[in-house]
């Protein structure tokens, strides 16, 4: 047996994530990527409940829960203490939804990264305010169904680029990753524990009940939203872009929106816009790694 | 937690989730065919519960000899809430889901 | 070392001898030179400590729950809208246990825009959970930091020292800065057992049912109580070193007072100054400063209005809708103990000085009627 990723468990069983959840498939890789000298701060999110009900919880390293919009200077504070009282190893590692890094938490976000904050923040993306029964977010994609956005009238916007908004930031490591790679994940996180500074990484993290998928889907979800470059994986070290899977043949992105009822209600000329957007999009990331490497 | 334990005196969890048995939320239930099995650990890696353990002393049932003595996966049933992500990225198609008996 | 230090750097002071670990800060006026100085006091290498300037009070206080969760020693201040947006994680460090201490000056709250001395940033946080002390000089305010943080690390609560913008925070008064080595035998090093530590994994303020919410509050409430006793045990030790103390209360000519005026923070000078006045005329006035809001020391003031005929709060803030806090918080002392009236003054708000001849007028006027309002507007303009 050769194991392409850490054997060892720090997340334990009996949490209180739903079957399926992508959330806590991609908090158990990063945890595996990790280690246990490992600090965990969760603002509210799906994952302020995940963990469990006192006295008990699941994760397997100290974790400290704070209000919705400070996760980041949280992590903060605590890499402070530590340092203040002679630990400079032990990571401490944000872990908020989009609410909480998008919207509510971006002030605290700009502040770290713009002090360069020895800090890992990650924020898993479920594109919705899953835990107060799927509101959206700025992370909410163009045309998803949520409950502040009926179908009758679905989300008008596209979903904010929070790697451009941290790219602005100038810190030393960004890097997009979901559960469906997990070699790719941890790789990724393991990088990133060996830098110092603020690095981010941002989790595609599909959610069944927010998107109206099957449970069995979160993974084979991930896996399109790749494939299609609805979420291209890449990392950007010290400015310079670097794209991890360029598919040689794009999947359409009809295959990613049927698999999920939040996007039932799209018409043709819909689809055909998100497609558009896709395919402007996903050049200009091209350019930009070209640009890059010249 | 115990009515007579002593409450902290800050909120602090300082126990495992481990004593929720998750097993009870499920309506189906993953089976593994260990005659398919090629013992890939793709259900054990992609498992969002870490209730597919991996048993070192092999399983006697496999496709082909050699697997016999291979480390195997094993899911426990006491944390399992049947989501299915392992039948679905079985890549055997070795885990068929089945409903739960009550 | 005696020195001329603004109530501000007194702040800085005591927060550098306090060996503060972790400082987060956000400006505001009139707290900026406590920062300032602070950041001047890292750079020079006296105080040894990482300081995070971060982007928003809100950020202030979370910073510091974060470094007293790591079992550091985390100091911020602030003042009027700054307080106001830490709200929410006021609440926060309280419930979590965390022994912060903060400067608070005090300050009015906009609209309109007033930086001057008012008391509602600090009342309106009242129920948060947070000991609050009403400091009356700089040498007070510096040494309460100290002693601040000696009990806030026994009982686990955090603290506020106010103090009033202007008349403390920008005026230079004689201050002895202790030792470091004398504020160190006071003021042991900040080392819980519990905290974040990967070598015992915990998690911290996770979900709490109804279940047990309300023995966790309870362990808050009791906390506060005992805090009273632990105050007063703290500053003994505090005398023992520093030959100064401060008490619960400070009770000025009470015992055979036949109006006893309370007041709290720069006012209390004032009044100090007319008490002794008004004795050397032979006239029986008294004066009790609260010095302690939270815990509200109940028992200190039922005995200091034990036996006086009449009382005169002076608050300088109001609840709008009831009356002044501390007039509000006197009577409820006073239910069932005893049926004094009570002369409730508003006075001072937004910085407007309350000066010999206002609390001549108010002792005035409680000497002349036999009756109390609920609460009586001072020298309002027609």
């Amino acid at each position: 047996m050769r194991l392409t990723i850490p054997e060892e468990e720090v997340l334990s069983s009996g949490h209180l994530a739903c079957p399926g959840c992508g959330a806590t498939l991609a908090m158990r890789l990063a945890l595996k990527a990790l280690g246990r000298d490992t600090i965990v701060v969760i603002p509210a999110c799906c994952w302020s409940t995940i963990d469990g009900v006192f006295p008990n919880s699941a994760l397997g390293v100290p974790v400290m829960h704070i209000a919705f919009e400070a996760a980041a200077i949280a992590a903060s504070g605590i890499k402070a203490g530590l340092i203040a009282k002679g630990n400079t190893h032990t990571q401490v590692m944000a872990w908020a939804g989009d609410g909480g890094t998008f919207d509510i938490g971006i002030q605290a976000l700009s502040g770290a990264a713009e002090r360069n904050d020895d800090i890992i923040y990650v924020c898993y993306d479920n594109e919705a305010y899953q835990n107060t029964g799927i509101q959206r977010s700025s992370a909410t994609p163009y045309g998803a169904w949520t409950t502040t956005t009926p179908r009758k009238h679905p989300k008008q916007e596209p979903k904010k680029n929070i790697a451009d908004i941290m790219s602005a930031h100038r810190i030393p490591y960004i890097a997009t990753a979901t559960v469906a790679y997990p070699e790719d994940f941890v790789r990724k996180f393991k990088k990133a524990r060996e830098i110092k500074g603020t690095r981010f990484i941002h989790v595609l993290s599909p959610c069944p009940p927010g998107w109206k998928m099957k449970e069995q889907d979160t993974v084979k979800v991930s896996r399109i939203a790749v494939k299609s470059c609805v979420f291209p994986l890449f990392e950007i070290e010290d400015g310079k872009l670097k794209i991890n899977i360029k598919p040689s043949k794009r999947q359409d992105v009809r295959d990613y929106l049927k698999l999920q009822g939040r996007f039932s209600h799209l018409k043709e000329e819909d689809i055909k816009r998100i497609q558009q957007e896709l395919d402007k999009n996903w050049q200009n990331l091209l350019k930009r790694e070209e640009a890059h490497e010249g | 937690m115990k009515e007579n334990q002593k409450l902290p005196e800050i909120v602090v969890s300082s126990g495992s989730m481990k004593i929720n048995k998750t097993g009870s939320w499920r309506n189906l239930r993953p089976e593994i065919d260990y005659s398919k099995c090629i013992r890939c650990m793709i259900c054990w890696k992609f498992c969002p519960d870490a209730c597919i353990k991996i048993n070192k002393e092999g399983i006697k049932l496999a496709p082909r000899e050699n697997l016999k003595k291979e480390p195997a996966p094993e899911i426990d049933y006491d944390y399992c809430k049947g989501c299915g992500i392992c039948a679905e990225e079985c890549p055997a198609k070795c885990i068929a889901m089945l409903k739960e008996k009550k | 070392m005696k020195k001329l230090l603004i109530g501000n750097h007194a702040v800085s002071y005591g927060a550098m001898l306090s060996r503060a670990e972790v400082i987060a800060a956000y400006p505001i006026t009139p707290q900026t030179q406590v920062v300032e100085e602070l950041a001047e006091l890292c750079a020079s290498g006296k105080l040894k400590a990482q300081f995070i300037k971060v982007e928003s009070e809100h950020s202030a206080m979370s910073a510091c729950i974060g470094a007293a969760q790591a079992g550091a020693r985390a100091f911020t201040a602030t003042s009027s809208q700054g307080l106001a947006l830490m709200h929410e994680v006021l609440h926060w460090a309280a419930n979590a246990r965390l022994p912060i201490v903060m400067a608070n000056i005090n300050r009015a709250m906009a609209p309109g825009w007033n930086i001057w001395a008012d008391h509602i940033d600090s009342l309106a946080q009242r129920d948060t959970g947070w000991m609050q002390f009403y400091a009356e000089t700089n040498q007070e305010v510096l040494d309460t930091i100290i002693i601040a943080y000696k009990v806030c690390e026994r009982v686990l609560l955090p603290a506020m020292i106010n103090l009033d913008a202007f008349f403390l925070s920008h005026t230079a008064e004689s201050v002895e800065i202790p030792e470091q080595d004398m504020v160190d035998e006071f003021l042991p090093p900040y080392n819980p057992e519990i905290k974040l530590d990967p070598d015992d994994p915990r998690a911290f303020g996770g979900l709490l049912p109804p279940k047990y919410y309300m023995e966790m509050r309870c362990k808050l409430h009791s906390a506060h109580r005992n805090a009273l006793k632990i105050i007063e045990e703290e500053e003994k030790n505090f005398f023992k070193i520093f030959k100064r103390k401060y008490g619960l209360v400070d009770e000025f000519y009470t015992k055979d007072a036949q109006i006893i005026i309370v007041t709290s923070s720069t006012i209390t000078s004032t009044a100090r100054e007319f008490v002794m006045r008004e004795r050397k005329k032979g006239r029986k006035l008294g004066l009790l400063k609260v010095r302690v809001f939270r815990p509200f020391p109940f028992e200190k003031i039922r005995g200091a209005l034990k036996n006086c005929q009449k009382v005169v709060v002076i608050d300088r803030n109001i609840s709008y809708g009831n009356a002044g806090i501390f007039a509000t918080e006197i009577k409820s002392a006073l239910y069932g103990f005893r049926n004094v009236p009570v002369f409730g003054f508003v006075a001072g708000l937004g910085g407007r000085d309350v000066q010999l001849e206002d609390i001549e007028g108010m002792v005035d006027f409680a000497r002349k009627k036999n009756f109390s309002k609920d609460e009586i507007w001072w020298g309002l303009k027609k």
